[in-house]
C-alpha cells in the first residue's frame, strides 16, 4: 500500500526571456530556497532530491551536476539525487518521482526541483527538432509549433473551432497573467490585437504561443507523519499517474482528439474517487503551450464533450469567477521554462489548495488538478490535489 | 560597495559534434527502396495486419517482429498540415507546409512536405492545402536512399 503524500513548501522563480542577472545554479537555488523557506526547514530536514530539466536547452548537458550545490542536501549534506528528464512532462514527471520516493515508505521529506534556461540558445524550435527521429522525420523542419499547429488544424477541420476561438484562449491567459507575479508575459491585449499579430504556423498566430522563458521551480512533497507538522495546509496528493502513446505522429493521426489524455483522465479520476470532474474539481492548471492545446484538453478532462471545448471559452466557464477556473497562473502560454513548465503546474495548483495563490487566488479551492504534456504530444501526467488527505 | 547595478557577463558556447546514426534494418530496406526502385513500401504486422508507413521492425501494439513488405503507391490523402511563415533558425526558409499523408493502402499516416502549389500568402496557401485532398509524390531525379529521395507530396 502506497503511504500517503503531501505537497507542504513551493518555490518559484521570476521568469522572462533571459535571466541575465543569475547562473544555473544560482536560479536553482532561488527556486530551492524559497520552498525550504515556505515549508521553514531547512535543508537539512530534506531526504532525497529529485531534479528535472530538458537537456539539452540550456546548451548545457545533464545540468543537474552543475546545479548539485543549488539542490539544497544534494551537495554538501550528500543526499541521494535522481534525475528525470521526460521532454515537456519533465516537471510532471519529477513530481511523480517526488511522490513515489515518498508513497514508498523509503523518504519522508522529498524536494523536487525543475529549471530550464531556455533563453540561453537563440532558437528554441532548432533544439526541440534534435528530439525528433534522424532517419524519417527530422528533416521537416518539426519543432513542438508544428505539432501544435496541427493539433489546431485538425480540430479546426473537424469541430469548427476558429481562429477567434484561440484567440479567446490567448486573451483568457493574458488577463491571468497579469495578476501572477512569476509570470513572463504580462500584458492584457484582445482578440483583435490577437488575430492581427502574425501567423507562425498556420492557424496559430504568435498570441497562440508560449514564449521561452527561463525559470526554475521547487517543490517539497512529505510522509503523512510530517506533513501536517510541516504545513498548516498541506496539499495531499489525491492520484497522480503518467500515460505514453506511440513515437510517430503518423501512428495516431486523429490530432484533432488527444486520446492519451482522456485514457490518462479516466486512469487518475477512478482513482481519485471523481465522477464529475467539472463539478468536483475547483481549479485546473493545464499545459497549454500553444492556445489550441487548451480547448482539447477540456475535452479530454472530460470538461466538456467532444468539440465542444471552445464553447467553454467563450461562455467564461473557465474564467476567473468562471464555475472551473483553469490557469489562473496564465498557464504555459505565457510563461515556458520548459522542463520546469510541468512542475509549475503541480506548485501553482498546490498554492491554490494551500490558499497562498495571493492575486490569482480561486476562492474556496478544495480540489486541483495539474497536468502537463510532451514528447511531441506522446506523453501526459496527472496529478489531483486536494485539501483532505485521501 | 556598488553605486550602480553591476552588468552581468555572459560566457559564449557553441555545440556543433557531428554524429551518425543507425538507420537500422526497416529503415535501411524503405529507404533502399526510394533511392533503387523510386518505390514507397509499407510493413505488415502478422498479427493485427496494419500496414505500416515509415516501416519498422516490430508492431508495437502487438509486439511482434514484423517481415512481409507491401509496396504502396506514391499516392495519398492529406490528414492534416500546417504552414509555416516563419524563419526559425536552422530550419527550412518559409512558407512550406508539412503535412501527415495517409498513402493508399496503409494505416498509418507518413510525414512529408507538401507544395507545388502557391502558398506565397496565407489566403492563396489556405485555398491551395486542404484537409482530404489527393496528393501524389513528386520525385528527386538525382536518389541517394534518404526521406528527401521525396521531394514533396503535390496535389493530384
Amino acid at each position: 500500500m502506497p503511504k500517503r503524500v503531501a505537497i507542504v513548501g513551493v518555490g518559484l522563480t521570476r521568469c522572462s526571456s533571459w535571466r541575465r542577472d543569475v547562473s544555473y545554479p544560482e536560479l536553482v537555488y532561488e527556486a530551492v530556497s524559497a520552498a525550504l523557506q515556505d515549508a521553514e526547514i531547512g535543508p537539512e530536514a530534506v531526504d532525497a532530491v529529485v531534479f528535472g530539466s530538458m537537456d539539452p536547452f540550456d546548451g548545457v548537458n545533464a545540468p543537474e551536476r552543475w546545479c548539485v550545490d543549488a539542490c539544497a542536501s544534494a551537495g554538501a549534506l550528500n543526499k541521494p539525487l535522481l534525475k528525470i528528464s521526460t521532454g515537456g512532462t519533465t516537471g510532471g514527471s519529477a513530481a511523480l518521482g517526488g511522490y513515489y520516493h515518498v508513497a514508498s515508505g523509503m523518504f519522508d521529506v522529498v524536494l523536487v526541483v525543475c529549471s530550464q534556461r531556455v533563453g540561453e540558445t537563440l532558437d528554441a524550435q532548432r533544439v526541440l527538432n534534435t528530439a525528433v527521429d534522424p532517419v524519417y522525420e527530422r528533416g521537416f523542419g518539426v519543432g513542438a509549433i508544428t505539432v501544435g499547429a496541427i493539433q489546431a488544424a485538425s480540430h479546426m477541420h473537424r469541430y469548427g473551432t476558429t481562429e477567434e476561438d484561440l484567440a479567446r484562449v490567448a486573451v483568457q491567459n493574458h488577463d491571468n497573467s497579469a495578476n501572477n507575479p512569476y509570470a513572463h508575459l504580462r500584458f492584457k491585449f484582445t482578440v483583435e490585437d490577437a488575430l492581427a499579430s502574425r501567423v507562425l504556423s498556420w492557424p496559430l498566430h504568435l498570441s497562440d504561443c508560449c514564449p521561452s522563458s527561463d525559470g526554475a521551480c521547487a517543490v517539497i512533497f512529505a510522509s503523512e507523519e510530517k506533513a501536517p507538522k510541516l504545513a498548516k495546509q498541506p496539499a495531499w496528493v489525491r492520484a497522480a499517474g503518467q500515460i505514453t502513446d506511440n513515437y510517430f505522429m503518423g501512428d495516431r493521426p486523429w490530432a484533432e482528439d488527444w486520446d492519451s489524455l482522456a485514457i490518462l483522465a479516466r486512469r487518475i479520476y477512478r482513482l481519485a474517487k471523481i465522477d464529475n470532474p467539472r463539478r468536483e474539481i475547483d481549479v485546473a492548471e493545464l499545459y497549454q503551450a500553444f492556445s489550441i492545446q487548451q480547448i482539447l484538453e477540456y475535452e479530454a478532462l472530460g470538461f466538456c464533450e467532444k468539440g465542444e471545448g471552445a464553447k467553454l471559452v467563450r461562455e467564461g466557464v473557465t474564467a476567473m469567477g468562471g464555475e472551473l477556473p483553469v490557469c489562473p497562473s496564465g498557464g504555459v502560454l505565457c510563461t515556458n521554462p520548459i522542463g520546469a513548465s510541468g512542475l509549475i503546474r503541480v506548485a501553482e495548483a498546490a498554492l491554490q489548495v494551500m490558499g497562498k495563490a495571493d492575486l490569482r487566488q480561486v476562492p474556496n479551492v478544495k480540489t486541483a488538478l495539474a497536468h502537463a504534456w510532451g514528447a511531441t504530444i506522446g506523453f501526459h501526467t496527472l496529478m489531483v490535489l486536494d485539501r483532505e488527505a485521501p | 560597495m556598488t553605486t550602480e547595478q553591476e552588468e552581468p557577463l555572459i560566457v559564449e558556447g557553441r555545440w556543433d559534434i557531428p554524429y551518425r546514426h543507425t538507420a537500422g534494418k526497416a529503415a535501411s530496406r524503405f529507404l533502399r527502396e526510394l533511392k533503387e526502385n523510386k518505390r514507397i513500401v509499407g510493413i505488415r504486422c502478422p498479427k493485427c495486419r496494419r500496414v505500416l508507413v515509415p516501416p519498422r521492425s516490430f508492431c508495437e501494439r502487438c509486439f511482434v517482429a514484423t517481415d512481409e513488405w507491401v509496396p504502396l503507391p506514391d499516392r495519398g490523402t492529406l490528414d492534416t498540415f500546417t504552414i509555416i511563415y516563419e524563419q526559425f533558425l536552422g530550419m527550412p526558409p518559409p512558407p512550406y507546409c508539412v503535412g501527415m499523408i495517409k498513402l493508399e493502402g496503409a494505416d498509418t499516416s507518413l510525414m512529408h512536405y507538401v507544395s507545388g502549389v502557391d502558398m506565397s500568402d496565407l489566403e492563396k496557401g489556405k485555398q491551395n492545402i486542404r484537409v482530404g485532398m489527393k496528393l501524389q509524390a513528386e520525385w528527386k531525379d538525382e536518389r541517394e536512399g534518404r526521406i528527401s529521395d521525396i521531394l514533396y507530396f503535390k496535389p493530384v
